[in-house]
Formats: structure tokens, C-alpha cells, sequence
């Protein structure tokens, strides 16, 4: 760079000089395209003369190419796009600001949403109007760096900001210490009389002490109500900062005149106290971030592609991101599933533990559903890969749990505005209380308004509800059972009716073909055929069975017409046929009765029939869960109304209602009477819980206050639903109602608690009863107090 | 009492060792982890190797 040379930019009136072209031009881009308001309000100036790369202009282009947008891009529509970055160079809201503002004017690209305590940004785009590369040039040109996200990089960020919390606790703990040791000599003095010398000496050293402790501990304090004054907002910080700076200002002062009393072992101890709080918080969330952040690294890097050249079979290691649906890969015991498939060779037993907290491993034989992520324990398996990337389950359950931390429940953000309001109410009464004591008693003004400001706890108002949630959020996922949206907690817990549904929920869901009845001229192989080529193009669980008994099936079916919940028809060898319920195959077959549904007696019946007889009448039985008699016991103990809802017939439904003890059960409904029901039910003000599974399902899953999908449920149905039970365990549920009902509650007794402190703390600090270090002790117990009570949750039971 | 003229400044400089060694334990990743070590005592490295899939069923637990 030319030592002579003279760059300029013009900025709100001002010729501002830059130090190179490369800075020349981001201020120009930033200037022209109108966001001057980020020079008003930056807090932080950005790194001057950093080397703009020419090669970082290539390496976006890299992430155009669809192969390597596969792993953290996903499409939403015809042209749409969405894909999650991590920001560098956020340091305040006004970053966020500015970031938002630029990259949403950008041609093309149809939402921003980014998360300043994340650093992570959200971008939809239509691809046919702009390329990833250009986003992230555009963002590139304002200064900050954005790149895909890397849950590695976000770990190593955390800890680095980990180490440095223990680095600020640690100095102002032992500063604190020291400060404390002359403290009391001061006190003991000033009250057995003591030379002046000494008491000068020792304040002078305890300003020394504190000096650096207020610095470097106290930094975050007075950084965060620095930025919350130039973006003319006050939170949380600010009496905490003004505390802290009035306490030492006034301790300086009577240092250097000799008059009136010190408070550096209040400031320091508040400090670390404060700290230690705030560490609590910090782990609490980084704890629930963990359990999702392993679920995203549950896929291994690499993948054993068993490869055909020349009529022999070849493995070939490669990065995993690089299966292709269809491919076939090898599986070692011991090694993780690296995509979504079918097991096509070899059995084994593999364990979901991660994905359902149940560590029993499965049985996997050829045609078995394997998910991405789980472990085979025992021998090798070779899989068929159907889903990579981000169609994979593990995805879908990422990107949940990633939606559910950004949402904020009403309840917080009821507490953050009522917080807000506490302290300017806090800051006015503190001045009012100086006020008043400075011209009633000169001697303690200075105390009373540090106590004012010190003694005051909002943190325990908008500090507990989000502790305790994500707390909570941490906790379900444990158990198996992945919450959506953290407002859905709070729901669950006020939940009156719980609805099941039976077939894959309260049974194993794989019923099995007991019986078949014929009718007909036809062979029982050949009507089994016919079914199961009906059948396949159903996603019931009732069609699963039929087509598992039929292996290699010669026969097709054209001209489908599905009837969810009810049946299918098709054509078959030229000729019309019907499958489903008894209802279904009458009305639309015009077959007329036949093969008549013995007495109930607990079994599921199809009918299949042509246009003129019914040929045969299949019967199956379904197996109830193991342990859904206890959930149901546990689920009514808790006073909810347990309701079954099926569209099996009566007979079916009845036994299975028999069996578990639930009074209330509605059989043969289709999903629109199961709709129907459900919003009866709601107008009677009960809180619906849907349970379900299955294609069917998925109108009333959207329907009900809450939704729970079976893991093993449909996509569809999962996309609408609320929450995932991973474990297929239905004691998941009632341990995730009963964690739902400890979450609300100790979310009340935090705010009752926090408004009670306050409520007498207040006061009585005003009217001079409460000293400094007594202040400093009761806010930062009251924070701890709240975070502990919160932490409960993290614990089991 | 003059002696506290020595021992103060004497213990600001033991503080600031105290610092420094903190600082110096931080960095170097002591604290990273508090819980694997007490675990780590317990295992023994010289004992024969279970097999594979056995190993795995007893990290579960």
C-alpha cells in the first residue's frame, strides 16, 4: 500500500479516511446501498486492513455446486431454497440489523432470519433469481463472513467462551479474597478505632485489587449495558452496571478524599457471584444444545460403498455426504449407519439408543427400516441407501429441535417485557431514594442507592422461564420423546384429553394375517397376490402386513385410487378390485355381502372383492405395546382423559379399550370424524392431545393442541406434528406430560419467587435497611436460587 | 504494625502468582473436562479386550 495515498468515503456528512481499497469499497457498498445507520450504531469498530482474499471469491462458488449444497441446503419448494450459516463477526444487535436489512434487499432471496445468541443465520432464496455464492459475496461485501454451518466450529466457539467465564470467575474469586481479608480488617477497625495511616493504606491497596477485577470480570456486565444504552433499550445489565460503577466511583472517591466509606468487597463479590450465575446458565443451555448437537454428528464421516466393476464386488471408502439413494454400503458391527435405508443382506442387532434413549438393540433383518445414525452392534449388514442428507429422519428431528430453541414461549416473552419494565421502574426508584436520603441524611445516600441497585433481581424474571425450558427441552429429548416448539411444553401440561390412536400407537402397529376366509374360485395364493399388489401402493398398517406375507409378488396393480383410512382400488390382470373394510368394499364395489364379519372377537377384517362377489376376508391381529397398560395407568393418574379413536371396527377397538382400561373409545371413525371429535371436544374448552401415526392422521395431528407422532409415523404426518416420540415407547408420553406439568410449575414458583424477593427486597433497601455487601449476597443467591431450581428439571424423574 | 508494609504487597504478589498459575491451568485445558478423569482411574488399560459388540452394550449402561 502506497504510503501517499488517499482513500475517502463520505458517511452522514463526514469524508471518513480509509486505509485500503478493500475498506474503501465495503464502506461504499454499506454508504450506496443506504444502511449509513450501522456507523450510528456499531459498538464495535470492525478489524481495519484485514487482506481481502481474492480466493474467497472462489471458495463460495464451491458451495453453488449442488453435490456439496446437498449436506446443509434444503429445498422448500420448486426453485426455493433454505439453508442455515454461521455469521463471523457478529459482536451486537446492530450487526444483526444490518446484516438482515442488506442480504433481504438482495433480488431473490425471500426470508433472513438470524440469531444474535447463536450467530446463525436462516436464508430462503429462489435459485433461479440468485446464487448461494452471491448471498454470501453480498454479506461478504458488508464486512462479515458468512459459511455453512459447522456444528464443529460452533463447539469450539462455546468452549472458548466456557474458558473464558472460568477466567473471569476465577480472578474476581481470588481478588474477592484479598478484598474481602482488608474489608474486615477495615470494619474491625473502624469499630475498635484505628490509625489513619493503616486505613489509607488498606483502601488504596483494596482499589488496586478491585481495579482489574471490576475490568476484566466486571467487563461483560458493563459491555452488555453499554449496548443496551446506544440501542436506547434497558435490560437486565444496566442497574447491574450502574450498581457496580456508582459502588466503585464512590469508593475511589473516598479513597482519594479520606471522608466517607469504601465498598470495594461489595463490588467484587457481587462480580463473582453474579459470574457464578450466569456460569450455572450457561451450562444448563449448552447441556440441552449437547444432546442435539450429538444427534447431528450421529452420522459418521465415511461410508463402505460396496461397489460392482467386472463381476466382483469392491469396497470403496468414501465420504459419507457422498451416498447416492440406491447405492449399496457395508456396514461393520460397531460402526454407525451412515444414511437412511433398507437392510438388504445379513441380520443383525442394531441400537437407536441415540434417536430413542432405548439402548435394547433391534432386530434388522433383510427389508428392515434402518435409520441414519444408529449402531449395529452385532454382525454386518449390507443396506440399500434411500435417504441422505437432509431428508434424512435425523435431519428432520434436527431441524426440529433447532426450530423449537429459536421459538420464544409466551409465557418468556411476557417475562422479558414485564422485566424491561422493572427496571426502568427500579432505576427511577433508586434515584428517587437517593434523593431522598441526600437531603435527609447526607452520610448514606451513597449506600442506600448502591444497595437500590444492586439488591434488585430482574434476571430471576427473564433468567428462570428459559432455563427452565431448554432445561426441559434437554430433558425430553433424553427420554425419546423431540419437542418442536417450547410453547408446546406448556400446553402438554394443561392437557385434558389425550387421544390416541390405535393401530402403530397403543399397538406395535405390524398386525399380522391370522386368517383368510375364501369365497371364491380363486387359489388362497393367488387372492393374496392380488391383495398384495392392491396393497403396495397404501402406506396402512394393515397393507404392510398383507403385502410382508407375499415375497416376490408377480402380479401389478394400475388405475389406484386410494381412500386413506378406508381402502384401495385398482386394476389387476384386467379386472377391478376392491380391498379394504366392510364399509368401504360395499358401498364401492357393489359386491353385496359375503364373507360376513364373524363375532367380534378382537381381530381386524379386510374384504377383497371384485365388481360382483367378495372373493375373500382377511383377518389380522395386532399386538398392544408392552408397556402401554402402565402409560395409560400413569397418563389417567394424572387426571387426563384417556380417549381412543379409531377407524377400526368397534369389535377391535373395543378389545383393545378393554384390555388398557380406557372408557372412552370411538371406533370406525375416518380421519374426518376424528377431526370432527376433536374440535367437539375443544369447543367443550378441553386441551387436546392427538397420538398418532400413520397418513391418515395427519389433518387431526394438525388439528389437536398438541400432536405427538410415532417415530415410525409417516413424514407427512411428522411434519405437522408437534412433538416426535422417538422411542416408540408410549411410557416416553407419560414421562414427557409429567416433566411438562414440573416444568410449568417450577417456571411459577421461579416467578413467584422472583417477584416476592423483589417485592421486600425493594423496599427495604430504599428505606436504608439493607447495606451493600448484604445486597450484593441476596440478588446473586436470588439468581442462583432460580437457575438451581430450573437445573431439576435436567435430572430424570 | 510497619511489618503489614511488607506482607501486604507480599500476599498482592502471591495473588498475582495465584493469577497466573489459574490462567495457565485454564489454558492448558485443565478444566475442560471435570468428570472423565475420576471415571479414567477406574479403567484398566491392561485388562484383554472384550469383544467388540460387548464392549458397546456396556457403554450403553
Amino acid at each position: 500500500m502506497p504510503p501517499d495515498l488517499d482513500l475517502r468515503v463520505r458517511i452522514n456528512g463526514r469524508d471518513e479516511q480509509m486505509c485500503c481499497y478493500g475498506c474503501q469499497a465495503v464502506a461504499r457498498a454499506i454508504v450506496d446501498a443506504g444502511h449509513t445507520d450501522f456507523y450510528r450504531h456499531r459498538t464495535h469498530v470492525s478489524n481495519t486492513g484485514a487482506a481481502l482474499v481474492p480466493e474467497f471469491i472462489q471458495q463460495t462458488q464451491v458451495y453453488d455446486h449442488p453435490e456439496i449444497q446437498k449436506t446443509f441446503v434444503r429445498s422448500t419448494g420448486a426453485h426455493e431454497h433454505e439453508a442455515a450459516l454461521i455469521l463471523e463477526g457478529i459482536v451486537c444487535a446492530a450487526c444483526i440489523w444490518l446484516n438482515e436489512r442488506h442480504v433481504s434487499r438482495l433480488p431473490g432471496v425471500l426470508e433472513v432470519q438470524i440469531n444474535y445468541a447463536t450467530h446463525r443465520a436462516r436464508i430462503r432464496w429462489d435459485d433461479s433469481r440468485i446464487k448461494l455464492s452471491e448471498i454470501l459475496q453480498a454479506i461478504h461485501n458488508i464486512g462479515y463472513t458468512a459459511h455453512p454451518y459447522d456444528p464443529a466450529q460452533q463447539q469450539l466457539a462455546r468452549e472458548r467462551e466456557r474458558r473464558t467465564q472460568l477466567k473471569r470467575i476465577g480472578i474476581a474469586g481470588v481478588l474477592g479474597m484479598q478484598v474481602m481479608v482488608l474489608s474486615i480488617a477495615l470494619y474491625v477497625g473502624g469499630w475498635s478505632g484505628m490509625e489513619d495511616e493503616f486505613r489509607q493504606f488498606f483502601r488504596w491497596i483494596g482499589l488496586l485489587l478491585t481495579t482489574p477485577a471490576l475490568l476484566y470480570s466486571g467487563a461483560p456486565f458493563l459491555r452488555g449495558a453499554w449496548r443496551d444504552l446506544r440501542n436506547r433499550s434497558v435490560g437486565m445489565d444496566v442497574p447491574v452496571a450502574l450498581g457496580i460503577l456508582v459502588a466503585f466511583g464512590g469508593s475511589v472517591h473516598a479513597t482519594l478524599t479520606g471522608r466517607g466509606e469504601v465498598y470495594y468487597d461489595s463490588v467484587v463479590m457481587f462480580i463473582f457471584f453474579l459470574l457464578v450465575s450466569r456460569y450455572f446458565e450457561l451450562m444448563a443451555r449448552k447441556r440441552s444444545a449437547e444432546i442435539a448437537e450429538n444427534l447431528a454428528r450421529a452420522l459418521p464421516a465415511m461410508a463402505t460403498r460396496l461397489v460392482e466393476a467386472d463381476g466382483t464386488e469392491r469396497q470403496e471408502i468414501i465420504p459419507a455426504t457422498e451416498l447416492q439413494p440406491g447405492d449399496r454400503v457395508l456396514i461393520r458391527p460397531g460402526a454407525a449407519v451412515p444414511a437412511d435405508g433398507t437392510v438388504e443382506s445379513g441380520s443383525s442387532g442394531v441400537s437407536e439408543a441415540l434417536l430413542s434413549g432405548e439402548s435394547t438393540p433391534l432386530a434388522k433383518l433383510p427389508g428392515a427400516q434402518l435409520i441414519g445414525g444408529s449402531i449395529n452392534m452385532e454382525s454386518p449388514l449390507v443396506m440399500r441407501v434411500e435417504k441422505t442428507g437432509l431428508d434424512t429422519v435425523l435431519a428432520e428431528i434436527t431441524r426440529l429441535l433447532e426450530r423449537a430453541q429459536q421459538e420464544k414461549p409466551a409465557i418468556t416473552q411476557l417475562a422479558d417485557r414485564a422485566a424491561a419494565w422493572f427496571v426502568v421502574a427500579v432505576l427511577l426508584l433508586a434515584g428517587a431514594s437517593g434523593l431522598y436520603w441526600w437531603q435527609h441524611d447526607p452520610d448514606s445516600w451513597l449506600p442506600v442507592l448502591i444497595s437500590v441497585l444492586v439488591v434488585t433481581c430482574p434476571c430471576a424474571l427473564s433468567l428462570a422461564t428459559p432455563t427452565a425450558i431448554s432445561a426441559a427441552t434437554g430433558t425430553l429429548l433424553a427420554q425419546g420423546l423431540v419437542t418442536a416448539g417450547s410453547a408446546r411444553l406448556e400446553t402438554l401440561a394443561r392437557a385434558t384429553h389425550i387421544v390416541f390412536d390405535k393401530t402403530g400407537t397403543l399397538t406395535v402397529g405390524t398386525p399380522a394375517i391370522v386368517g383368510v376366509k375364501r369365497d371364491s374360485g380363486l387359489g388362497e395364493r393367488q387372492l393374496l397376490q392380488i391383495a398384495a399388489a392392491l396393497e403396495a401402493h397404501s402406506e396402512h398398517a394393515a397393507a404392510r402386513a398383507v403385502c410382508a406375507r407375499v415375497s416376490d409378488n408377480p402380479l401389478k396393480a394400475d388405475g389406484i385410487t386410494n381412500f386413506p383410512g378406508a381402502g384401495v382400488s385398482g386394476r389387476v390382470q384386467g379386472r377391478t378390485w376392491f380391498i379394504g373394510n366392510a364399509a368401504f368394499v360395499q358401498t364401492h364395489s357393489g359386491a353385496g355381502h359375503g364373507c360376513a364379519a364373524p363375532a367380534a372377537d378382537g381381530a381386524t377384517h379386510i374384504l377383497l372383492a371384485d365388481t360382483e362377489r367378495v372373493h375373500a376376508r382377511l383377518s389380522l391381529r395386532d399386538e398392544i405395546r408392552p408397556d402401554a397398560q402402565d402409560a395409560i395407568r400413569a397418563l389417567q393418574q394424572a387426571g387426563k382423559q384417556v380417549v381412543l379413536m379409531s377407524g377400526d371396527n368397534p369389535a377391535a377397538a373395543h378389545a383393545v379399550a378393554g384390555a388398557l382400561g380406557i372408557d372412552t373409545v370411538f371406533a370406525g371413525m375416518k380421519p374426518a370424524d376424528k377431526l370432527r371429535e376433536v374440535q367437539r371436544l375443544q369447543q367443550q374448552g378441553a386441551v387436546v392431545v392427538m397420538v398418532g401415526d400413520g397418513i391418515n392422521d395427519a389433518p387431526v395431528l394438525g388439528t389437536a393442541d398438541v400432536s405427538i407422532a410415532m417415530q415410525a409415523a409417516a413424514q407427512i404426518s411428522q411434519a405437522s406434528a408437534d412433538m416426535i416420540l422417538m422411542s416408540n415407547r408410549l411410557e416416553g408420553l407419560s414421562n414427557g406430560v409429567r416433566l411438562a406439568q414440573r416444568t410449568l410449575r417450577i417456571i411459577r414458583q421461579n416467578l413467584v419467587w422472583a417477584i416476592g424477593y423483589n417485592l421486600i427486597a425493594l423496599p427495604a433497601a430504599s428505606l436504608g435497611f439493607v447495606a451493600p455487601w448484604m445486597a450484593a449476597i441476596g440478588m446473586s443467591t436470588s439468581s442462583l436460587l432460580v437457575v438451581l431450581n430450573a437445573l431439576r428439571l435436567t435430572r430424570g424423574r | 504494625m510497619e511489618i503489614i508494609y511488607l506482607l501486604i504487597p507480599l500476599s498482592i504478589i502471591l495473588v498475582g502468582l495465584i493469577i497466573w498459575i489459574f490462567i495457565w491451568a485454564i489454558r492448558s485445558g485443565q478444566f475442560d473436562d471435570l468428570e472423565g478423569p475420576a471415571h479414567q482411574i477406574l479403567m484398566d488399560d491392561d485388562s484383554p479386550q472384550p469383544e467388540s459388540g460387548e464392549k458397546q452394550k456396556q457403554e450403553k449402561k
